[in-house]
């Protein structure tokens, strides 16, 4: 059985900033992912923001990480080349009573959060497509746009260049236990020892955390927000608008993206099931409704996309103050050898790096010894993007590898090049997903029509198999059954 | 032999109209609607319909394993099953020449089947 | 082949409007003409379109897609076209120029002296027609499926629901089952058929296969692939009706619902775009509104027969080697076209009425919705009838045209403006 110090289930935002954090000391790491690819639950499907942190109840885990985290992003983007832009967010009033923004400042001052109120006119300046109707807003200076997806790969990829080990398709099964004392896990690949438990299983980290016997009374309660995808040839919004809140969420955004498209979304509806991302018909009504009244302009002819994304919602009680969606981020007494993480929805992705930082100094607290690695190499170097370079930069691009040359993705301008980098990259794509969320392929106004088969060409080629065996996500969602002239009997 | 009245759109030109064919067995009694050209199809849907048949055939040494092939004249209809079952026999091999003749006098029908395009050997 | 800098004619894409063009371009007097295309082989989306339809007009003959393309291959190979293929075009400046980036021949940078934009049409997505459910594989568009059928030589699944009865979803149910996969059903949004009623009887009356008018997808269901699709009624706005629901199961969804003309191109270039067709504002001789950078094909509009789009392509061409050989050239004033009654677009938008004197000019558009009556092709300067033509119905689905002839010259020098109308007979 392979046995490793710390072992981290769950590829998402938090488990994959967690190992790239741990990856900077002397021990051994595993972490495991059930997906056929990393990101691929809540991480990928979210309003990519990294949140100034005004919004959270003051005194809770989510205010303290939310602040601690958000100043961390400028060198984690820089270092690990993921795109981020600090733009700053509007809170924008329309016919909401006088003074509905005076909490919010307040409640902003509480978190040490700066935001200014700005007048109407002043608002309309920054953003000419806002409802002409506004009353004026408050403004966030330190909010930004990130790429969740890259928020995930990139730290897991230095992770893996620093030493850690990545497992897909495999998921936790229950604890190996001596007593109250975890030696390591089970799961579907296999056992397992190790010294440490990470649960950073998102949607599952209720059910992960119950098999240690730990919180019996926490559930996570999934709660569905559904986006829009706007095209990004009709509309470009460079800013973050979020209505003024209401108690159940922070209220449908129109946003743009470090992508360049403009999101319109979420709504928030609770589901039972942890699988169910279907996008409804009302949903999407109730979106459209929503950013209709922030950007009248926003017709659904500039739809090419519609997603849905599950937040982890749990029931924890933050521990000085009343209220109870806190996260769980605790060594827990009940057993030896588990990190809990829980109850991760919004500000989730924009306080992960500070989670993965309280990781690092709860074992610390709990006796480990972490000895920094001497040759630890924080920068993970971003691949060249032809879509982002001059014709200058390109031409020199296609001279040095002429793959770079060849156009797959005629939409979102994405080339051979890119893809094969991606296949063969320290966490490989291996599916068409896999590559749409690293390269941004697939995603413009043809959604992947023209794409689709070269793709599939160019992923049967570089993995060595039939075409017949690649996948839109994993086994089960192979895009092609026969040979056209292979008749079944 | 009882009649049966049923109808039947046209084809012959754009306009589609739907002509209603009585008849008695393969005999047409009556066509109500259409024109000259209409109703001679009628008479041709009844009696011995047929159609173009458009498909593909393997093909080795080329630059893509399929080759588009087409029938000279229209095929009768009831026998396409049989011809698309012995069209998937077929292999070619580039280089193959456009109209190039891939099956001729197809099951005894009078009718050849034709390479669609060139296929240069790569 | 030595490829040169500068070109007197480029050609964007080396379909059935951009061979037109090129071969028109090269007979003209242009002498260094070049298509650009972004597949390894020029022919275009006719390439897949291996079934019979193309050619009546043109040759008299009932051709399948390849057929028809060969043709024109052949004849651009002749006249001395240059191909730069497997290159993708990322940028037309309003001079000319055009930046192009290719495995083979690394990126390109070429001055033209004229444009012809060719690119055709995108299909539209099921984003765009707002389709809810699950997004697991096997939702394909008709053309991306008939790429894997008919040209990679793979099935992409073995029962099929397909959405729109457009041409393309009917021609790949006929295609889909002479394959041995199993076509469920075919939807179609609205209360008539959207396609050519030939296809209907050859292409789902000949295998059975059932066709529900005012039907749609109301979700897609399956979590990796599809496993099959709640088909509804709905209303005449669209909305589907409560009761109606039927789940059909399959493992693939196909989408037939409507060809996009692809201009992102040209709207970066500047060519102003007619957002009803959404492809450029054309006039008679089709330049766009930029001089020297023209447009044919499925780009301006959507056509229904490939032979409009041959002529369109070689009356582009001839623009386009006109303005190599005598330079930018006085077309006189020009004046619009507009639609009205019942009318949804005309093409070209603008007409130079002076090029009447040269010969006639056709009139191309679609009608708003089915009229199954004889009706009246009218054209009017104002009140004033100018020419009219009787048809028997007019369809949505088939393109209706009207030839301006040259002895209407000077009625059309008086007009200030036409409009081109469809009015019951």
């Amino acid at each position: 059985m392979k046995s490793y110090d710390v072992i981290i289930i769950g590829g998402g935002v938090i488990g994959c900033m967690t190992a790239r954090s741990l990856s900077r000391y002397d021990l051994s790491v595993l972490l495991i992912e059930k997906e056929a690819d990393i990101g691929m639950g809540a991480s990928s499907a979210n309003s990519a923001i990294v949140h100034a942190g005004h919004d959270p109840v003051p005194g809770t885990l989510k205010a303290e990480m939310n602040r601690l985290a958000n100043p961390m992003w400028d060198q984690l983007s820089a270092e690990l080349g993921i795109p981020f832009k600090r733009t700053g967010a509007y809170i924008v009033t329309i016919d909401e009573p006088c003074g509905c923004l005076d909490a919010l400042q307040e409640r902003a001052r509480q978190n040490g959060v700066p935001a200014e109120m700005i007048s109407a006119e002043e608002m309309k300046k920054r953003e000419p497509r806002v409802n002409p109707a506004t009353a004026g807003a408050l403004f966030t200076p330190t909010a930004g746009m990130v790429d969740p997806f890259a928020a995930c790969l990139a730290p897991l990829e230095n992770a893996v260049m620093n030493g850690v080990t990545v497992l897909t398709e495999t998921a936790f099964v229950d604890f190996i236990k001596e007593g109250n004392k975890i030696l390591g896990i089970k799961t579907t690949r296999g056992d397992f020892a190790c010294r440490w438990v990470v649960n950073a299983a998102g949607l599952y980290s209720d059910e992960v955390m119950h098999k240690a016997g730990v919180r019996t009374e926490f559930k996570i309660n999934p709660r569905k927000g559904e986006y829009y995808v706007l095209d990004k040839s009709e509309i470009q919004i460079d800013n973050i608008l979020f209505p003024v809140p209401t108690e159940v969420s922070k209220g449908i955004l129109v946003l743009g993206s470090t992508h360049g498209n403009v999101l319109v979304g979420p709504n928030s509806q609770t589901t039972p099931e942890k699988d169910n991302r279907a996008v409804t018909q009302d949903g999407l009504a109730e979106i459209w409704a929503g950013s209709q009244r922030l950007v009248p302009s926003i017709t659904p002819r500039s739809i090419i996309a519609v997603f849905a994304g599950l937040r982890a919602t749990g029931n924890a009680h933050a521990i000085n103050v009343d209220y109870s969606h806190d996260f769980v981020i605790e060594i827990p007494k009940e057993v030896q050898g588990l990190v809990n993480l829980a109850g991760i929805e919004s500000p989730g992705l924009t306080s992960a790096p500070a989670i993965a930082q309280r990781v690092v100094e709860l074992l610390k607290d709990a006796g480990e010894k972490l000895v920094e690695k001497k040759n630890f190499h924080p920068i993970r170097p971003a691949r060249p993007r032809f879509n982002h370079l001059t014709h200058a930069e390109q031409a020199e691009l296609v001279t040095r590898d002429p793959r770079y040359g060849r156009m797959i993705c005629r939409c979102e301008s994405i080339t051979e090049g890119e893809i094969v980098a991606e296949i063969h990259a320290p966490l490989p794509a291996r599916t068409y997903d896999a590559i749409k969320r690293r390269t941004w392929l697939g995603t413009g106004r043809c959604l992947g029509s023209f794409d689709m088969p070269r793709v599939v060409n160019i992923l049967s080629q570089e993995l060595g198999v039939s075409p017949l065996e690649i996948t839109k996500k994993g086994a089960g969602s192979e895009f092609l059954v026969r040979l056209t002239k292979d008749m079944e009997a | 032999m009882p009649t049966i009245t049923e109808k039947i759109i046209c084809t012959t030109c754009p306009k589609g109209c739907t002509l209603e064919v009585t008849r008695d067995g393969k005999t047409v009694i009556s066509i109500l609607n259409g024109c000259k050209r209409g109703h001679e199809y009628a008479q041709q849907e009844l009696t011995d319909p047929r159609r173009m048949v458009a498909t593909t055939v393997s093909v080795k040494g080329g630059v893509h394993p399929l080759m588009p092939v087409y029938t000279s004249a229209p095929f009768p209809k009831p026998r396409i099953p049989e011809l698309l079952k012995l069209l998937r026999t077929v292999e070619l091999a580039a280089p193959v020449a456009l109209d190039q003749p891939v099956l001729q006098n197809v099951l005894g029908t009078g009718i050849d089947v034709h390479a669609s395009r060139e296929m240069k050997r790569i | 082949m030595t490829r040169k800098e500068n070109y007197d004619v480029v050609v964007i894409g080396g379909g059935p409007g951009g061979l037109a063009a090129a071969i028109s371009a090269k007979k003209n007097g242009a002498e260094a003409v070049l298509i650009i295309d972004r597949d390894i082989e020029p022919g275009g989306i006719l390439l897949q379109c291996i079934h019979n339809g193309f050619g009546m007009e043109t040759f008299k003959q009932d051709l399948t897609g390849p057929s028809y393309a060969q043709r024109f291959i052949d004849e651009a190979m002749q006249v001395g076209v240059e191909f730069l293929l497997d290159t993708m075009v990322l940028e037309i400046t309003r001079d000319h120029r055009i930046f192009a980036t290719s495995k083979e021949h690394g990126f390109v940078e070429i001055q033209a002296k004229a444009v012809v934009l060719a690119m055709g049409c995108r299909e539209r997505t099921r984003a765009q027609v707002r389709l809810p459910g699950t997004r697991p594989a096997g939702v394909y568009t008709a053309g991306t499926a008939q790429r894997w059928v008919n040209v990679e030589g793979f099935m992409p699944g073995k029962r099929f629901v397909i959405l729109g009865s457009g041409d393309i979803g009917m021609i790949m149910a006929r295609r889909l089952t002479f394959e041995g996969a199993k076509v469920e059903r075919v939807l179609e949004v609205m209360p008539y058929l959207s396609g050519l009623t030939r296809n209907y009887v050859q292409c789902l009356m000949d295998f059975d296969i059932q066709l529900q008018l005012k039907h749609t997808v109301k979700n897609i269901i399956g979590k990796n692939r599809v496993e099959a699709i709640e088909a509804c009624a709905v209303d005449d706005r669209w909305q589907p009706i409560p009761g109606t629901e039927e789940i059909i199961p399959c493992d693939t969804l196909l989408l037939s619902v409507g060809l996009i003309p692809e201009n992102e191109l040209s709207r970066q270039a500047g060519v102003r775009i007619d957002p009803i067709t959404a492809g450029p504002r054309v006039d008679d001789g089709f330049q766009t509104n930029i001089p020297g950078i023209y447009s044919a094909g499925n780009v301006v509009h959507v056509y229904d027969l490939v032979d409009w789009v041959t002529e369109a392509g070689l009356a582009a061409g001839r623009s386009a080697a006109r303005l190599v050989r005598l330079g930018p050239v006085a077309d006189g004033p020009s004046i619009p076209v507009k639609a009205a009654e019942n009318v949804r677009y005309v093409v070209p938008q603008t007409l130079h009425p002076a090029h009447l004197e040269e010969g006639d000019i056709r009139l191309q558009m679609r009608v708003t919705r089915p009229i199954e009556k004889p009706v009246w092709v009218e054209v009017r300067s104002g009140d004033k009838l100018i020419t009219r033509r009787g048809e028997p119905y007019a369809r949505p689905g088939e393109m209706v045209t009207i030839t301006l002839k040259s002895n209407l010259v000077e009625e059309v020098k008086a007009a200030i403006e036409l409009s081109v109308a469809i009015v019951e007979r």
